[in-house]
């Protein structure tokens, strides 16, 4: 999977317009950043491009495939670090990634378990329960459930909520590797400043519409300002 | 609503106005005298009840296989009438019952069924009224289910009671008594297809308002 | 086919790992079960002695209600940190979740049931030790009916509103038949004189209910839980 297709995607729940006329790109290699304020339908975006939600309106192309006739073989392919962590809090570190391993077919999980573990800086915790782990312990296995199948397409929902400057860092140099790699990495967040370090390109979401950015050099928090204040107001939904 | 369904309406209330003369004009029942005509609208009714749990289980089918959304507003109206119907039979039965028999209730197997029946129902509405978003789906799924338990329960239901002997089966009817009944049958079938079509329609016009607005470039 | 087989293992191997650090579900629901039991012996027992049959009704009503508490909690923990998401991203076969949790809901009943027959035993004088075989049967397959038509509806729940109501509201009904069967079949299997062919009536109908509701739920599963 070389470039993922977003075309004219809608998603309605009843009469609400959770998104609308939302398309883009994003090739290998690129970081694209989906900001917005609460509410704004990056959750239900990150979802549809997971293929765990169907659009209303409107397909997404991944390569060649879309999502109708990829299903197993897409999900393969696809990492996502959820905004609730996606772990067992019951299972150390090491039984989630073995588990998640062995439920994506890998081979040979226990050194890719291994391996990622030693990335991650944890490997001396591993054996620990992960209820007892800090939210930055947990996003970092987290993360490396995500990647443990070498997914192409990596979708983050909130990645840097609650985490100190280690681990922002930490994150951030994973998610360059990756990018290096030619992975097509999105991510949806809040955080403008550490977004602006990272992102290629910026898709801005008020209320399901995306709405223009007028790249022209400035930093990120300044085009996000400018994108809210030239959004059409919307009245009660 | 529709030209047709507009006639239907016609025809059903004409029948429904009608049927008391019928009924009278039918003999009386050697040993229940009066009191059996009850069964000329509790049996169509009891009819009614299983076509719309039938009708309700396909459409689920359709809706969630066949991915078709306008299914779904089917098995909604369907779903709805077998509620009313179920209600209708099951009140209908212990009168006759308690007439014919002295007892409101008495375990029959067919009783038994219906009541599991519309309990599987009852449970389909409550969970498409509070179950939140999507509960079109598990509604969906829920309705295939009682459908294919249909048989199930009439199996498990008639022979629980193997010890106990079987009830008074319907006798069988003279010439004069089948003809008020598949009077009442007709004017209870017209009834069905008619608040089928309108409460399927009703969801219809609800799901085309919902894409107006959507529509709408706001 | 052996993909299948592989995925339902990993998930049924992870629920019962968690649950055995913890056996916080086991044991809440056994005692749980114990109570119901003794919640109905006070109402059934007069002047010192059982109602006639009574034995086998609570015994499966006892199953029914602490079988809809585990359904629930089982799916409480999935939905906990958001982990069901989690399974349904991953590209295995969605019937094959469902069949792993099935076996570990299953097993989990199962072992409630080893303590919970011996108590009615006990405490009806039952004998349940005349026609072991054939109860054993009896109680695996009236549990499989009930857990897999439970194991769909709440993980179809799991999302919905009201969650908690819901599924004994959806599953009482729909477990009918399997009640019935399970009570008529322990009562034949129980009484003075046993009668095995009524016995084996009910076992018969237990085992094409199970057939039936599990084709159903592996075919209804995946279109029930996507969106």
């Amino acid at each position: 999977m070389n470039r993922l297709s977003v075309i004219d995607v809608a998603r309605y729940f009843g009469r609400r317009k959770a998104l609308s006329q939302v398309s883009f790109t994003c090739e290998a290699g690129e970081i694209i950043g989906l900001l917005g304020p609460n509410g704004a339908g990056k959750s239900t975006l990150l979802n549809i491009l997971a293929t765990l939600l169907s659009p209303s309106k409107g397909r997404v192309v991944y390569g060649e495939r879309s999502a109708e006739d990829g299903g197993a073989e897409i999900r393969a392919q696809i990492g996502m670090l959820g905004h609730d962590l996606f772990l067992y809090p019951e299972l150390t570190a090491r039984e989630n990634l073995t588990f998640f391993g062995q439920l994506y077919g890998l081979a040979d999980v226990a050194r890719k378990v291994a391996a990622a573990l030693e990335q991650s800086g944890l490997a001396a915790r591993a054996d620990e329960l992960v209820s007892r782990f800090s939210r930055g312990m947990r996003q970092r296995v987290a993360l490396e459930r995500a990647l443990l199948h070498h997914p192409r397409l990596i979708l983050l929902d909130e990645p840097f909520t609650g985490l100190d400057q280690d681990s922002v860092s930490a994150l951030v140099s994973r998610l360059r590797e990756q990018q290096r790699a030619g992975c097509l990495i999105v991510l949806a967040t809040h955080d403008l400043d550490i977004a602006d370090t990272v992102l290629t390109k910026a898709l801005f979401l008020i209320d399901g519409k995306p709405v223009a950015d007028h790249s022209d050099g400035r930093a990120l928090r300044d085009r996000y300002h400018a994108a809210v204040r030239s959004a059409p107001a919307r009245g009660g939904s | 609503m529709t030209r047709s369904t507009l006639y239907m309406l016609a025809a059903t209330t004409a029948m429904f106005a009608v049927a008391p003369w019928i009924i009278d004009a039918a003999p009386n029942e050697a040993t229940m005298g009066l009191v059996y005509k009850i069964y000329f609208f509790h049996m169509p009714s009891a009819w009614m009840f299983l076509l719309s749990a039938i009708v309700a289980g396909v459409a689920s089918m359709r809706f969630l296989f066949l991915k078709r959304a306008t299914a779904d507003h089917w098995a909604m109206a369907a779903g709805e009438l077998t509620v009313l119907f179920g209600a209708f039979t099951l009140v209908s039965g212990p009168l006759w019952a308690r007439k014919a028999w002295g007892v409101w209730w008495q375990w029959d197997p067919r009783l038994t069924s219906s009541l599991v029946l519309f309990l599987l129902f009852v449970a389909y509405n409550l969970l498409r009224r509070y179950g939140g978003p999507g509960s079109d789906k598990l509604g969906a799924g829920m309705a295939i289910f009682s459908m294919f338990n249909v048989v199930f329960v009439w199996v498990s239901v008639n022979y629980w009671r193997t010890i106990h002997p079987p009830t008074t089966v319907v006798p069988s009817l003279p010439v004069a008594m089948g003809i008020p009944l598949w009077f009442c049958v007709t004017a209870f079938t017209l009834l069905f297809i008619v608040l089928l079509r309108m409460r399927a329609r009703l969801e219809h016009q609800r799901a085309r308002v919902d894409a107006l607005y959507l529509a709408e470039e706001s | 086919m052996s993909a299948f087989f592989r995925v339902a293992w990993i998930v049924m191997k992870k629920d019962l790992t968690v649950e055995v650090r913890s056996l916080e579900i086991l044991s809440t629901t056994i005692f749980f079960a114990v109570t119901v039991v003794l919640m109905f012996s006070f109402g059934l027992v007069v002047e010192g002695r059982a109602v006639q049959d009574v034995a086998p009704a609570i015994l499966w009503i006892a199953i029914a209600f602490s079988g809809t508490l585990a359904l629930g909690r089982t799916f409480e923990r999935e939905r906990h940190n958001d982990t069901l998401r989690a399974l349904l991203l991953a590209p295995s076969d969605r019937p094959a979740l469902y069949v792993g949790k099935l076996a570990g809901i299953l097993l989990l009943l199962l072992l409630v049931e080893l303590m919970l027959v011996p108590l009615v035993g006990l405490l009806f004088n039952a004998p349940i030790f005349a026609h072991p075989g054939r109860l054993i049967l009896l109680l695996i397959g009236g549990s499989l009916g009930f857990c897999a038509v439970g194991t769909v509806f709440a993980a179809m729940l799991v999302r919905a509103r009201s969650r908690d109501v819901l599924l004994p509201i959806m599953l009482y009904p729909m477990t009918v038949p399997v009640m019935i069967a399970g009570v008529r079949g322990t009562a034949a299997l129980l009484q003075p004189t046993p009668d095995l062919a009524m016995a084996q009536f009910w076992l018969a109908l237990l085992g094409t209910f199970d057939v039936v509701f599990v084709v159903l739920a592996l075919w209804t599963f995946e279109p029930v839980m996507t969106d």
